[in-house]
């Protein structure tokens, strides 16, 4: 889990079964395997109630071990961009009694926080757990272009072409941490790049 | 000066009795000036000289925050209270001089709050008042279902209804209408939140339906203005200003904290704001704790103690003051 640097880093926890009617999942790659250790903990048909909407990325793992738990839906996905209208639709639509659990890369968890928010879900009252990548999103703070699953520090900027400081100051409104020019001085000095966030 | 308490001097404009229970007051400046502003669910800490007794009770502000030229309050009298109410009701006339707080808010709405649920219970209204008015200033989305006893005990029922119209639903005991908690808690839209203000035994109902039916806690608030128990006299010894003191049946500690010249940092004297906590040097007897402040361990500890609503019993109490 990541260390807490500066205040606005956000701060990840467990899984834990909450009390409620409703259960809303939304999860990525590895994530999936916070769901399945989490079920081991879960009081008997609290899948009855529960919905899971996972993005199994390139290797198509853990579908089937989601499946076992026998949610009353899933939904697999090929991409956060796909899924996005029925995440909104699905918390436009739900009641006060739901509640969201989000598991996986920091992108994920981000950007899945950042609709719940505007569909009025306090971000203490989410439930996150990060598992699987420490790629980031960042957002490049000259340009505001937001480049996805940064790696490596310092980021090329994919829209604007700076080099850029990945810092650990995250703006839960963009879902995105901040990327700032690491040689606006000297454009020719060029600190070596190594793979950081792996 | 107690924290957060600096004080008002002001006058009592007007004294409008609301039914065979309830009285309002009204407060204005003496100086004439506007009164600082305040948000929806603050009160003010009403300072009432009786005799020899000063009597501290925290009241909600029951106008809109919108209009600062007044502050008002409604009381309900409790003849087997401990005489705060009634002096209110037998001894405050307009014209009267009287010391109230700056106003504090421990029920503030969250604004953040895609809608406002509101469960009021009795006097437990008078918070709602300030709160509706503010929200239909700003068009917010509300809902507020208030209990009674009787027609003509729902205080400021008729005000409300004509206010808001559909917008409040009256449940009158005598004619057994109950909220259908449950069914109610379950239909609200994702990002409501809910306040309850009434009696204990409806906040704690409503506060283990709502966690039973997934309601976050954060999204719950809740005020209760709990008056302080009486209990059996003690004896306590205040270890930082050296004074040993006895606290009265009817008396609550912080007041005969007060009484002997010390002054303790307080804002709501009802066990919930956590400002009076004060930290147990040494003991010999058993604590009767009656705030929502402290945690469970905390009471267990024995090496803290609220004395806004706290007691004690037992042979030896030394307290950091």
């Amino acid at each position: 889990m990541a260390a807490k640097t500066i205040i606005s880093r956000p701060i990840y926890g467990t899984l834990s079964p909450q009390p409620g009617k409703h259960h809303l999942f939304v999860a990525d790659a590895e994530g999936a395997l916070a769901i399945t250790d989490m079920a081991a903990e879960a009081p008997a048909g609290f899948f009855d109630g529960a919905e899971i909407v996972f993005i199994a990325g390139p290797d198509g793992k853990y579908g089937a071990a989601l499946e076992a738990l026998k949610p009353a839906q899933l939904h697999i996905a090929p991409s956060f961009a796909s899924l996005l209208p029925r995440l909104k639709q699905t918390l436009a639509n739900a009641h006060m009694g739901l509640r969201l659990y989000l598991a996986g890369t920091e992108g994920l968890i981000g950007q899945a926080m950042q609709v719940a928010l505007e569909a009025g879900i306090d971000h203490t009252s989410m439930q996150t757990e990060h598992r699987g990548s420490l790629a980031r999103r960042m957002q490049c703070v000259h340009c505001k272009g937001i480049t996805e699953n940064v790696t490596t520090q310092p980021a090329t900027c994919s829209h604007c072409g700076l080099l850029l400081l990945v810092r650990d100051h995250y703006s839960r409104r963009l879902a995105a941490f901040q990327g700032v020019c690491i040689n606006a001085e000297d454009r020719s000095e060029i600190p070596p790049m190594e793979e950081i966030f792996r | 000066m107690s924290t957060g308490t600096t004080k008002l001097d002001v006058v009592v404009s007007d004294v409008v009795p609301v039914n065979e229970l309830v009285t309002r007051f009204h407060f204005r400046r003496r100086d004439g000036e506007l009164l600082p502003t305040f948000s929806g669910g603050a009160h003010v800490v009403v300072e009432m000289r009786d005799g020899e007794r000063t009597r501290l009770n925290p009241y909600s502000l029951m106008g809109s925050p919108l209009d600062t030229r007044e502050y008002t309050i409604s009381v309900r009298r409790d003849d087997v209270g401990r005489g705060g109410s009634l002096f209110m009701h037998n001894q405050v006339r307009p014209g009267l001089e009287m010391v109230v707080s700056y106003p504090v808010n421990l029920f503030s709405l969250d604004l953040r709050a895609k809608k406002h649920l509101m469960l009021a219970g009795g006097i437990g209204i008078t918070p709602f008042m300030a709160q509706t008015a503010q929200l239909a200033g700003e068009g917010g989305n509300f809902e507020l279902h208030y209990t009674c006893r009787t027609a003509s005990l729902g205080t400021y029922a008729d005000v409300l209804s004509e206010r808001y119209g559909r917008r409040v639903r009256l449940y009158h005991d005598d004619r057994e209408e109950r909220i259908e908690l449950d069914r109610l808690l379950s239909s609200q839209p994702l990002g409501t939140h809910l306040y309850v203000c009434g009696p204990a035994g409806m906040i704690n109902w409503v506060r283990d339906r709502a966690a039973a039916l997934g309601w976050p806690p954060e999204t719950v608030h809740f005020e209760h203005f709990a008056a302080p128990q009486p209990g059996l006299p003690f004896d306590v010894t205040l270890a930082v200003s050296g004074k040993i003191i006895r606290v009265g049946e009817q008396q609550s500690l912080l007041e005969a904290i007060e009484a002997a010249g010390v002054d303790p940092p307080y804002l709501c004297r009802g066990g919930v704001c956590g400002q009076c906590e004060t930290n147990v040097i040494s003991c010999d007897g058993k604590f009767i704790h009656n705030d929502h402040w402290l945690s469970e361990e905390d009471h267990r500890s024995g090496r803290k103690i609220m004395p806004c609503v706290s007691r004690f019993e037992g042979k030896s109490l030394v307290l950091e003051r």
